[in-house]
């Protein structure tokens, strides 16, 4: 991490008087700050108004009836909406106070800062040893092979992957089963030591031994950074997350301490989501 | 009657049968009320009678028609007696003479009275053999369908006999390509053996000079021929290489600028014209060489002192690396297409850049259909004809000079087989060598593919 990002504290950007989300959008000391932002395919908003902080050292949980712009809201904290034809984003997302859509920023460096985990774990079709190095190769993060190694090594480690296929490297990443598949897209991730992690869904397709391997992963991963999940399991985002964002058509309707959401939500559509009379 | 009008009879005879069937399976049972005590639909009954009536019928038609020929060939000839053969040169001669006479391609009065006689009883013999199978196709076809018809009971599994029937019949088609091809392998490798009695093996496949002009007759002047492929090789090597070394760059970035890149609006229009080239018939592409890129190429070569034959394996090779463009982008356009969005999202994620992402993982996952792909050019590139014909001339040279005439296996192949040949001299026998060639090439190609395609393959689901 950047000498920068411990020294003088993140300021807090004002939030319109507009935002009629309910609960504490901003955080002190924020690592990534969204203020209006909006998200367009076409002609279509997808995404309204957001505000919304992201926390250092924190599982922000993102929940909300299907289609509600969770993954939408997501994939704009990384710039992936770019890679999609007539998708538009407009109003500001800053990191470390300086705006990640900026024209002069690099989309490149930005991704390494934060990485992905998708909802079907993707490996490359490579082995397991170049899925995890493929990161930091193609960031130059390894001066030479031992150095590679060790990365490899530390990431399948902290991905609590290293034991099921330390003896196996060179064999095919696709080969694994679903739940190691997943757990090395995360290793693949935290290989090019990134700052905060983003996962969409990373659980739906897999089941609960997987699930709760992940989970704990999740838990542990907390202490080195940030992340932000999607989850359409109400029990996951109680179990990993400390805050809770309630998105709904596109609107940020609620955000807060997640014990705080789940026991006493203040918006009705929360309330309703929750205790399941909606979606 | 003739083998259409019995065809005819046999449809009739089997639409007949469809129709007694499924009357018969509903009288036995009263009517339309009853068609639950039938173990199958009515209609499967009538398929049943049809079936049993028909296949008969096609079966001794098709045993009729593959045998008659020689029979009556037998009959005539025996009854000529032996003097008529001695006579001609040869039985075939003569049987060609009287085919000739009663078919009426050749006047009867100016034929020999055995030609004559012999005509008038084959047309006897044919008459006797056309009246014998329709009588015995009408009268198998009656018998079967009312000894169907007789033995149709409400317990009868019409349907499972009916799909049993229609699997053998599947599992015929099926077989029918796999005999074909056989067949066709076989006779080439039976004339190629036969080539190998007055051609070494050795000669053929390491020799370095290829004159296949051989004497027709003891008293004609000419060489013995010499039969060594080395040349033809070589130059279907190199007009083939030439030929990749155009086809696969320009089809697989264009195949990646495609499907990567390009919008939707660039895309919809280049992907159709790109695939008009694979539309335009390889003669075209043969004067386009022979006409447009053969001579430029030798006015450039002229302007830089450099020497070009007005056929050139050059010309060759670049018309026919364009005309296989379209082969290699298309297939590498559908598997680059095929590889999954997820996989991009991946790498992009990572931070990976748009080149990064297509040459480390997009084409890294497409790789099998893609050298699928060019081994389907390569094949079709060493097979292909009508360009070289036209633009790379027919001189065997012995050269690994681009810019000289070269010739190709299948050049040659058109070459012995076309105008008056001798099925027996070693000249038009070396065609069947060279086929011979040019398919085990061609098969171990796609071995080889789809060994690499099976070691590569990834299960996206
Ligand atoms: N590529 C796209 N082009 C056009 N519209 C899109 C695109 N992706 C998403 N949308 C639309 O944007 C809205 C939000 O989609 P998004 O995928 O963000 O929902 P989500 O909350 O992630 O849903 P889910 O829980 O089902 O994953 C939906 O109405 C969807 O139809
Ligand atoms: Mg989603």
């Amino acid at each position: 991490m950047s000498a920068e990002s411990t020294a003088i504290p993140v300021p807090v950007l004002p939030v319109s008087a507009a935002c009629k989300t309910v609960g504490s959008v901003a955080v002190a000391d924020p690592l990534i700050s969204a203020r209006d932002v909006n998200v367009y395919y076409g002609e279509k908003r997808a995404i309204m108004d957001v505000n919304i902080d992201i926390a250092r050292n924190q599982v922000l949980a993102m929940i909300g009836p299907s289609g509600c712009g969770k993954s939408t809201f997501l994939r704009c904290l990384n710039r992936m909406n770019d890679t999609i034809e007539g998708a538009r984003v407009t109003g500001l997302i800053s990191m470390e106070g300086s705006d990640i859509y900026d024209k002069r920023k690099d989309v490149v460096q930005l991704r390494a800062r934060i990485g992905m985990v998708f909802q079907k774990p993707n490996p490359f079709p490579k082995t397991i040893y170049e899925n995890v190095a493929y990161g930091p190769r193609i960031h130059g993060l390894a001066a030479d092979r031992v150095e590679l190694d060790e990365i490899v090594t530390t990431s399948l480690r902290r991905a609590g992957l290293w034991d099921e296929v330390k003896d196996r490297l060179n064999n095919p990443g696709t080969g694994l089963s679903g739940g190691q598949q997943q757990r090395l897209c995360i290793a693949r991730t935290i290989a090019v030591n990134p700052e905060v992690i983003l996962m969409d869904e990373p659980c739906s397709a897999l089941d609960p031994i997987a699930t709760a391997r992940i989970e704990d992963l999740i838990d542990e991963l907390r202490a080195s950074y940030a992340i932000v999940i999607v989850t359409h399991s109400m029990q996951q985002a109680a179990r990993v997350s400390q805050r809770t964002a309630y998105f709904h058509l596109g609107d940020l309707i609620e955000v807060g301490e997640t014990d705080r959401i789940f026991t006493n939500p203040r918006h009705k559509l929360t309330e309703d989501y929750i205790t399941g009379r909606f979606g | 009657m003739s083998t259409s009008a019995l065809l005819l009879l046999i449809a009739a005879m089997a639409v007949l049968g469809y129709w007694l069937g499924k009357h018969r399976s509903l009288a036995l049972v009263g009517g339309g009320r009853g068609i639950r005590q039938l173990h199958s639909l009515p209609g499967y009954y009538g398929l049943l009678t049809a079936l049993w009536c028909a296949l008969p019928c096609l079966a001794i038609l098709l045993v009729w028609l593959a045998g008659q020929e020689s029979v009556i060939t037998t009959l005539v000839l025996r009854g000529l007696g032996t003097a008529a053969t001695s006579e001609h040169a040869s039985s075939g001669l003569l049987m060609n003479n009287i085919r000739n006479v009663a078919a009426g391609v050749i006047p009867a009065d100016g034929v020999s009275p055995q030609v004559q006689a012999g005509a008038a009883e084959y047309l006897r013999l044919r008459s006797i053999s056309a009246m014998a199978i329709s009588g015995v196709i009408l009268a198998l076809g009656l018998a079967a369908l009312f000894w169907v018809r007789a033995r149709i009971a409400p317990q009868l599994r019409a349907r499972n006999a009916v799909e049993a029937i229609a699997e053998k019949l599947l599992l015929a088609c099926s077989t029918l390509a796999v005999f074909v091809t056989l067949g066709i392998v076989l006779s080439v490798a039976y004339e190629s053996i036969r080539f190998f009695h007055s051609v070494p093996v050795h000669d053929f496949l390491f020799g370095i000079e290829w004159s296949p002009q051989t004497r027709m007759r003891d008293d004609q002047i000419g060489s013995s021929g010499s039969f060594g492929a080395v040349p033809l090789f070589l130059g279907t090597a190199m007009i083939s290489g030439i030929a990749m070394l155009v086809a696969v760059p320009v089809g697989l970035f264009s195949a990646i600028y495609l499907s990567e890149y390009a919008n939707r609006r660039f895309r919809s229009v280049a992907k159709p014209l790109l695939e008009i080239l694979a539309g335009i018939p390889t003669v075209v592409y043969g004067f386009f060489a022979a006409l447009t890129v053969g001579p430029i190429l030798r006015g450039f070569g002229e302007s830089v002192g450099l020497e070009v034959a007005s056929e050139s394996a050059l010309a060759a090779g670049l018309v026919m690396g364009i005309m296989i463009i379209p082969f290699v982008s298309s297939l590498a356009d559908d598997m680059i297409t095929a590889v999954p969005q997820s996989l991009r999202d991946g790498a992009y994620a990572l931070g990976a850049t748009r080149s990064e992402t297509i040459k480390q993982v997009v084409l890294r996952a497409a790789l099998p259909g893609i050298v699928g792909g060019v081994l389907l050019a390569v094949s079709r590139a060493i097979g292909e004809t009508m360009i070289v014909v036209m633009a790379a001339g027919l001189a065997a040279n012995m050269t690994a000079n681009p810019l000289d005439a070269v010739t190709t296996v299948t050049v040659q192949i058109v070459t012995l087989l076309t105008g008056d040949q001798e099925f027996d001299s070693p000249k038009t026998l070396a065609a069947f060598a060279l086929g011979l060639v040019l398919f085990l090439v061609t098969l171990s190609l796609n071995v080889f593919a789809l060994y690499i395609v099976r070691k590569y393959r990834e299960q996206y689901e």
